[in-house]
């Protein structure tokens, strides 16, 4: 499975550097989505340094929609489907390998979001371990849980629509979770945010299984 | 002997729609069987069903020793589908491509390599992305993904589309060769003068049925014959005929 996993992640990474769509296209749009709430809610700075992690979040969340859609879309390359159901890869491997590929992905743009709001929202961060957790455990279940949904949406013509109008609501505990425990890391609430993290690696397991199980259904069935 | 394909009274859906209505189909080891047929007769539902990618509902379906209505996955690995689509990534190289499909198929990276110099493609294009080839250049990438995975069943469908004359002759002498070497070859084709010069045998298919099966230059078998009898010539091909004729 994990030969297979690093055979299609390498496959996505590839595509990815070759097309620059996350350089060229989801990297701005993330930026902008943060510079557009800095106008939104500079006349209230300290609203704007309150939300600082849930907008950073919303900002990720956003973002890793257009990966996922893009992630998606690659296996609707015109028989590419077939193919990798003749290849013999195994499907676990290749939920694997996509949700690798994503996550790296999502990886970067959180780094490039963490500066943005440390410049544009003069965010301080505190407790780094925190924060390293957080990102980790919600980059895997956001990962996990976009490539499940991708696949199970794949094949239909309102595929791009429909993957966020599914996407989001599952993802609401992440967004929860993840926001929480940046505030605590922050020092924005008093509470503890390694619960909060405990909950988002529960998420992310529990999606990376249910999706290396099922997506060998889903790719026959799509 | 026993046929690597067998079908007997095979049905296969494709959604409610029966593409095989009770389809009888024996293919032997070696043999290069041409599928012909009007659109619609159910080709190409042949061609993925023997690949394990159409499931058989009914009826009796075998290839290569595994029980399509049991496990079609099983079969896979051990056949190769060129169709319509080529299924290479078009900000790949050919390399990439050629490389990504033959090690998702346990290919050695020889013969990944052998397969890039048989088409052709191992000098300049090898590193080009397949977004910038040509129709038949992606064909000829998509032949090399199929060669180096070294399948025992070839399934070729309209293989000759996009290619021009060289490629053609080309894809010919492989299938001659693969076929020399033990593997077995269905294709369905509308190039009549080339596939009917390949085939050992002649399965019409109607309606998802078998209609017809006789041996290659047995019967109405001649180019020209065969399209009158397909009754879905491009204007191309015959008059590719008329001139051969």
């Amino acid at each position: 499975m994990w030969r297979d996993a690093a055979l299609v992640a390498g496959r996505d990474l590839r595509i990815e550097a070759r097309s620059r769509v996350t350089v060229h296209q989801v990297a701005p749009f993330a930026l902008l989505v943060l510079v557009l709430f800095a106008f939104a809610l500079d006349p209230a700075r300290s609203i704007l340094e309150r939300a600082t992690p849930g907008l950073y979040w919303i900002t990720v969340l956003f973002s890793a929609l257009l990966a996922l859609s893009r992630s998606a879309a690659l296996d609707e390359t015109a028989g590419a489907r077939d193919a990798l159901r003749l290849s013999g890869l195994d499907p676990s491997g290749v939920f694997v390998g996509k949700s690798l590929a994503v996550a790296a992905e999502l990886v970067v743009l959180e780094i490039l979001l963490g500066v943005g709001v440390i410049v544009l929202y003069g965010a301080e961060p505190a407790g780094v371990g925190l924060l390293a957790a957080t990102c980790l455990a919600a980059t895997v279940a956001v990962a996990a849980t976009g490539t499940l949904y991708g696949a199970l949406v794949s094949g239909l013509r309102v595929r791009e629509t429909l993957l966020p109008l599914l996407l989001l609501p599952v993802l609401a505990p992440v967004l929860i979770g993840a926001t929480r425990a940046f505030e605590a890391a922050l020092g924005r609430a008093p509470a503890d945010g390694w619960p909060w993290c405990g909950l988002l690696a529960a998420f992310a397991v529990l999606y990376s299984v249910a999706g290396a199980l099922a997506y060998g259904t889903l790719l026959e069935g799509s | 002997m026993e046929p690597i394909v067998h079908f007997r009274a095979a049905v296969a859906l494709l959604g409610r729609f029966p593409a095989l209505a009770g389809i009888d189909l024996d293919v032997m080891r070696g043999e290069i069987v041409l599928l012909r047929g009007p659109n619609g007769a159910g080709k190409t539902t042949v061609l993925r069903a023997c690949a394990g990618l159409v499931p058989v509902v009914r009826g009796e379906a075998t290839v290569l020793g595994h029980d399509l209505r049991r496990n079609a996955a099983g079969v896979r690995r051990r056949v190769a589908l060129l169709g319509h689509a080529s299924a290479l990534y078009d900000e790949l190289t050919v390399a990439d491509n050629v490389t990504f499909w033959g090690r998702a198929c346990r290919a050695r990276p020889d013969d990944i390599a052998a397969a890039l110099q048989l088409v052709g493609l191992d000098g300049r294009l090898r590193d080009v992305r397949v977004g910038r080839l040509s129709a038949g250049q992606r064909r000829r990438a998509a032949l090399a993904c199929l060669l180096a995975r070294r399948p025992e069943l070839w399934l070729l469908d309209e293989p000759h589309a996009d290619l021009d004359h060289e490629a053609r002759d080309l894809l010919d002498r492989l299938i001659r060769q693969a076929v020399d070497q033990g593997a077995t070859v269905i294709m369905s084709s509308h190039d009549l003068d080339r596939a009917l010069a390949l085939a050992h045998r002649i399965v019409t298919l109607d309606a998802g049925m078998t209609a017809d099966q006789r041996a290659a230059g047995t019967g109405p078998g001649t180019p020209a014959e065969a399209l009158r009898g397909d009754g879905e010539a491009t204007t191309e091909t015959t008059a590719e005929v008329s001139h051969v004729a």
